[in-house]
């Protein structure tokens, strides 16, 4: 059994509590609702928080909440104008271990921009809920 | 207030939400902590406030919140929501409904997932609740979906239960849920604008009056709110706090106290039996029917405490 798959089953680990949260103003929610859902069925603890959330309102949840994993999902385009931002604000409250990623319609030269602004992964078309998981379970931080 | 907590204080966010981390977690190191924190609370009003899924509970928290923020105060939030008992993940859905607060930095809201209680309150709710006292929140509102035993797990440990039901109560409903009306210390009938709500409340009213020979307190008022345009919402807040001091009279108090010990009494005797080495056998007697539950309780009970061994 591989490592991540001995993590998937491992009932006696804390579970990771993961922020999913729709910046700017994008109305599309039902892949974000989609995966919240899936996440559970995953053993995830996700905080849904919907849509119109600026990077200010994302962190201040992120922050009161202690996630170990902020996921943002954009479909508008916007996402150069949000997702650094998001970056930097966690970055300034002293959220460093955060992992953020992000996932929704990002062409592919942006998703480089974005690594390099901070972002851990971002997630097109076509990924499964059972790959953003595993990157999930293998790149948050884990606590007792 | 004691050094481990005297950042709390300041009203910095981080420090109360890595402890309550800690707390949820169940942290082993914190827990020499512990008194100090329970000391460092500054006897912040403890509400509890359930109701069924679909009583807009959630909107209506929110409307409190913003009502006692006119008021001045600080205002904390526990929101708990139910584990999945197969895959211990959760959906922790309250915080969306209080968007309004999100901007506010004297409203501090945490979400939390039950964790495979039985109740359907997390073990360590509690002591989240201390950790949100000890840095001057109050009131600190607990919220919790009542479906299954969560309504009088918090009218056992809460100062002030508020209960939300909706209008559309039948009279078979009514007889089902008398238990927990009888554990309610105010009763809010949301979504006040549908055809109903003020005849549910006159039921509700005559329904808990009838009783008041074998209650052993006063019935508790029952408002109409509509959280969705905030009617009734300031009238529902002076109804939890004019219960604010009957909560804390000694007959309520030590009944209350009562509780969280037992409460903690049965978590630790659970802890320390799963832990303890005979554990396996004797499950294994139990199942098996050579040994009754009662007995094989008593058993690990009274086992000392050198049998243990890490999980």
């Amino acid at each position: 059994m591989s490592q991540t798959d001995a993590a998937a089953t491992d009932t006696t680990a804390t579970p990771i509590r993961v922020l999913i949260a729709k910046p700017g103003l994008d109305g599309h929610d039902r892949g974000a609702k989609v995966l919240a859902r899936g996440l559970r069925d995953e053993g995830f603890e996700v905080i849904y928080t919907g849509l119109r959330q600026t990077p200010e309102m994302i962190v201040d949840a992120a922050e009161q909440e202690d996630v170990d994993v902020i996921g943002m999902s954009i479909l508008s385009g916007a996402h150069m104008a949000l997702l650094p931002r998001v970056v930097e604000l966690a970055r300034e409250r002293g959220l460093d271990d955060v992992l953020i990623s992000a996932g929704g319609i990002i062409p592919d030269a942006d998703v480089a921009k974005l690594k390099a602004a901070g972002l851990g992964e971002v997630f097109g078309p076509g990924t499964s809920i059972g790959q953003i998981a595993r990157y999930f379970r293998e790149h948050a931080r884990r606590r007792a | 207030m004691s050094e481990p907590f005297a950042e709390l204080a300041s009203g910095e966010r981080r420090p109360l939400a890595r402890l309550l981390t800690r707390i949820e977690n169940g942290d082993a190191s914190l827990r020499p902590e512990l008194p100090a924190l329970f000391t460092a609370g500054r006897g912040a009003h403890l509400v509890g406030i359930t109701g069924p899924p679909g009583s807009g509970k959630s909107t209506l928290v929110s409307a409190l919140i913003g009502e006692w923020r006119r008021r001045g105060r600080r205002v904390g939030v526990l929101a708990v929501d139910p584990s999945s008992p197969y895959t211990r993940g959760a959906i922790l859905g309250d915080r969306i409904r209080m968007m309004e607060h999100a901007a506010d930095r004297d409203v501090f809201m945490r979400s939390m997932a039950a964790r495979g209680e039985l109740g359907g309150l997390a073990a360590t709710t509690w002591i989240a609740a201390a950790a949100l006292d000890a840095a001057g929140y109050d009131p600190v509102l607990v919220e919790t979906v009542g479906a299954g035993q969560s309504e009088v797990e918090i009218a056992r440990l809460a100062e002030t239960t508020v209960v939300v039901e909706v209008p559309e109560m039948g009279d078979e409903v009514q007889a089902i849920k008398a238990g927990l009306l009888e554990v309610a210390d105010v009763i809010a009938v949301n979504k006040g604008d549908r055809p109903g709500a003020d005849r549910a409340a006159r039921q509700l009213r005559a329904m808990l009056s009838t009783a008041g020979g074998r209650l052993e307190r006063q019935p508790p008022p029952i408002l109409v709110t509509t959280a969705t345009t905030g009617e009734g919402v300031a009238a529902l807040a002076d109804a939890v706090e004019a219960h604010r001091a009957m909560a804390r009279a000694p007959g309520l108090a030590r009944e209350r106290a009562g509780n969280q010990v037992r409460r903690a009494i049965a978590a630790l005797a659970a802890r320390r039996a799963e832990t303890d080495a005979a554990w396996e056998e004797t499950i294994a007697a139990v199942a098996a029917r050579d040994l009754d539950p009662l007995t094989a309780a008593e058993r690990l009970l009274d086992r000392p405490s050198e049998g243990t061994h890490s999980r």
